[in-house]
């Protein structure tokens, strides 16, 4: 327990620098990016003829005419041969990096479903470890393809930091955490007390509204790093830590004694949490969109990893076939193959196959599925219709 | 037609005069110079235009709606996003300012040690130097805080209800003065008793000088301060300042001189790695000194404190100023780092903000704007003291 922290160093030291880094070149790169952004225009400016006259371009996928080109970043993207994705990588069952250098979690999932989609291989993601007061600077100045960490939708990140969401993929709320053997049950009880908070996030302008709501003084003591502020918390320098509700047990299964800590009854706020793209790439957006719609579409329909490629064979429902591809040209509209939701399903499962591995019941987090049921089962979660 | 020549003679001359090669050399700089920032101006407000990113400082005035944990001026999170900034920038000064008196102490401390006869303490001092020349500060800053602070023991049912001070993981308390009704009344009369008191010491130096007679400077100055002190208690009846002594609230402490963990991690890192090179500034300044000197010193008598601060130091000043500036600005650079550990300077204020807003081109803008005031006035404070130690001639 004790080398606990001193192994940390490491990462958060790198983390900080990194974040000096990158938001002081920033300024820089969107200076000198001038010559990279007018190619861009050229090719965003003749790929319209293109998709005007699809069956020159492409003979070989030309069953049908209505198979779009891929423009603006999808067609960066493919040219690429890889998915930039920006995530924490910090927190178990969204984004973490074992040992070997793996990623693994929910957010994780995400890139990959769209890796999928694009190049029918979910390994062709590049995963950007990034702060939460990273995120939305590297989407909106395009050095990363897709944001998919733990990010609450917002008025304010869609009109003025330009972010354009994707589907929600997780309904949330932020709590609050506190040591058992505190006796601490209520917010009122952290009256003048220190919580621990990690800034870049809604999690402490919900923190500095719900204290003057009630009227209560207490002491945010802020960290820009994830690990930073739970070791913080950890150590004792806060009565009690704030995040996402998931974010919580998430953190709370890295701690040494996970039981020692519980999460409070009060919800501070909702945190519908979503990926996001950089706004002004309606194609861009529509992939991301179309895969987690997929994803829940799936569910509702009943297919899963394991049962596709049977269901594919036997189905005569033409809802479910058009879905998968086999027929109509729902995928082409995308610009993607056609049978992208057949293969996103195969690699990657359905939402629940999703959520049950990494957050619910066959992780080591157990977080109930709450609103996260689907919209017949009572739950939030609803794909609009594929048709 | 002689005149012609001459014209010719004239260019010809002025194209080998090199000169007039340096100055057409600096003129292309300085179009270079022109046309790169043109350049890069016109592709940033292009790519912040494609990108629908706006640029203006409207943004400053808008409500911050964030809380900031520790502050020496006033703030709520009613105020605006320009006032969250001052806030920071206050508390960056506050590390900076101290931590530079600090390790200049500390660094002279240490650099007259790597000096001394004495071999334990030379080696100790070099240790020290090599340690914490030779790491990164932000490890520094982690250990300060992680392995440091957050290892005092912490606040619990042992922790006594009352204390002269307290060190635990929530920081310390430390017992501390606060002022009085009649503390305004003490330092009006502290304050005049010792102006008369130098206007005396003055004058009976200029009597012993003048005049010849014995000056005893320390008795007059001295009765003039006691005097103010019984007029003042007679008048008040009070002491100056009441002692404020922390306390435990629950689970909390209260009162006295209250330090953050954040604070005082951060003002020891920055302290004790610029010291570290204040330290070698010292030693080599003070090894400037040529050995003559020092022989003279000692052969007129003078005592070692004398001679190190009358004869050593005032000429070792004059090689030890100009890099000292240097490890004062880096001081002030080096606390931007204070949001790894969670003390709230004008970088965390600016993180929280661009986060907020996405005005990240505009926050940096201020955030280098505000580095750049701290630094050059610092330069020039310390540009001032170079000249006054500059030898002068008569
Ligand atoms: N949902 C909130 C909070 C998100 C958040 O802060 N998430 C944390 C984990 S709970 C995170 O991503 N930290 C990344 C890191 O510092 O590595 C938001 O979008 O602002």
């Amino acid at each position: 327990m004790n080398s606990r922290p001193s192994l940390r160093f490491k990462p958060q030291s790198t983390n900080v620098l990194r974040n000096w880094l990158s938001i002081s070149t920033i300024a820089l790169l969107t200076a000198l990016a001038g010559c990279a952004a007018s190619n861009n225009q050229s090719q965003t400016a003749s790929s319209p003829a293109a998709s005007a006259s699809p069956a020159a371009s492409s003979p070989a996928a030309s069953a049908s005419p209505v198979q779009v080109e891929p423009t603006g970043l999808l067609a960066q993207v493919l040219s690429r041969s890889k998915i930039i994705c920006g995530t924490s990588g910090k927190v178990p069952g969204f984004s973490f990096v074992n040992t070997q250098g793996e990623y693994s979690g929910f957010d994780v999932d995400i890139c990959r479903a769209v890796a999928v989609a694009v190049f029918n291989d979910p390994s062709k993601v590049e995963f950007r470890q990034l702060s939460a007061a990273q995120r939305f600077t590297s989407s909106q100045t395009g050095s990363i393809d897709i944001i998919s960490q733990t990010a609450t939708v917002t008025i304010s990140r869609e009109s003025t930091v330009g972010v354009a969401f994707g589907p929600v993929i997780l309904y949330d709320g932020q709590g609050l955490m506190v040591k058992k053997n505190s006796g601490i049950t209520k917010i009122e009880q952290l009256a003048g007390k220190s919580v621990c908070v990690q800034t870049g996030s809604t999690t402490i302008l919900n923190l500095t509204d719900q204290f003057r709501k009630r009227g209560i003084a207490y002491k945010p003591v802020s960290f820009d790093d994830n690990n930073a502020t739970f070791a913080a918390y950890q150590q004792g320098r806060c009565e009690a830590v704030t995040a996402d509700r998931s974010g919580l047990v998430s953190n709370r299964s890295k701690l040494p004694n996970p039981d020692e800590h519980t999460i409070l009854d009060i919800v501070l706020s909702k945190e519908p949490l979503a990926p996001g793209v950089k706004q002004g790439d309606p194609q861009w957006a529509n992939v991301l969109n179309w895969v987690v719609y997929v994803l829940i579409q799936a569910d509702e329909f009943g297919i899963t990893s394991k049962n596709v490629d049977q269901i594919a064979q036997s189905t005569k429902d033409p809802d479910i076939r058009r879905f998968l591809g086999l027929e109509g040209d729902l995928g082409k509209g995308l610009a993607l193959k056609n049978d992208y939701a057949l293969q996103v399903i195969k690699q990657i499962g359905n939402y629940s196959e999703v959520y049950d591995r990494n957050l619910g019941k066959d992780s080591p987090l157990k977080l109930e599925r709450g609103p996260n049921k689907l919209w017949t089962d009572g739950g939030l979660l609803y794909s609009p219709p594929f048709r | 037609m002689a005149i012609q020549v001459f014209g010719f003679k004239n260019a010809l001359g002025l194209l080998r005069d090199v000169r007039f090669w340096r100055i057409v050399g600096q003129l292309f700089f300085v179009l270079f110079l022109v046309w790169l920032g043109t350049t890069l101006w016109h592709n940033l407000t292009l790519n912040l235009q494609k990108a629908g990113i706006q640029i203006g400082l409207n943004f400053i005035q808008s409500q911050a709606s964030f809380d900031i944990g520790e502050r020496i001026i006033t703030y709520s999170p009613t105020d605006s996003f320009g006032r969250a900034l001052f806030v920071g920038f206050v508390n960056t000064l506050r590390v900076t300012g101290i931590g530079m008196v600090l390790a200049t102490l500390l660094g002279l401390v240490i650099g007259l040690a790597r000096l001394s006869d004495n071999w334990l303490i030379e080696q100790l001092a070099k240790l020290y130097v090599e340690v914490f020349r030779n790491t990164p500060l932000l490890l520094q800053l982690f250990f300060w805080y992680f392995a440091g602070f957050a290892k005092l023991p912490s606040i619990d049912s042992n922790t006594p209800p009352s204390s002269l001070f307290y060190l635990t993981n929530r920081g310390l308390a430390l017992t501390w003065v606060s002022a009085t009704a009649a503390t305004g009344i003490w330092i009006g009369l502290l304050t005049l008793a010792t102006l008369i008191a130098i206007g005396l010491w003055q004058w009976r130096r200029w009597l012993r000088i003048e005049r010849g007679v014995a000056s005893r400077t320390w008795l007059w100055a001295g009765g003039a301060i006691g005097l103010g002190i019984i007029l003042a208690f007679a008048i008040t009846r009070a002491s100056p300042f009441e002692w404020n002594v922390p306390r435990l609230n629950a689970t909390e402490l209260e009162g006295g001189l209250q330090i953050s963990p954040e604070f005082t991690s951060l003002l020891l890192g920055v302290t004790f790695f610029i010291a570290s090179f204040i330290a070698e500034i010292v030693r080599a300044g003070i090894q400037s000194v040529p050995k003559g000197q020092w022989e003279a010193a000692k052969s007129l008598g003078l005592k070692p404190g004398v001679m190190l601060s009358k004869v050593i130091l005032p000429q070792a000043l004059r090689v030890i100023i100009p890099p000292l500036t240097s490890q004062y600005l880096n001081l002030a650079k080096g606390t931007s780092l204070a949001i790894a550990i969670g003390y709230p300077d004008i970088y965390f204020v600016a993180n929280t903000i661009f986060n907020q807003t996405g005005r990240v081109v505009e926050v940096m803008l201020i955030l280098m704007a505000s580095y750049l005031g701290v630094n050059l006035i610092i330069s020039l404070i310390m540009n001032l003291v170079n000249y006054s130690f500059q030898i002068k001639e008569r």
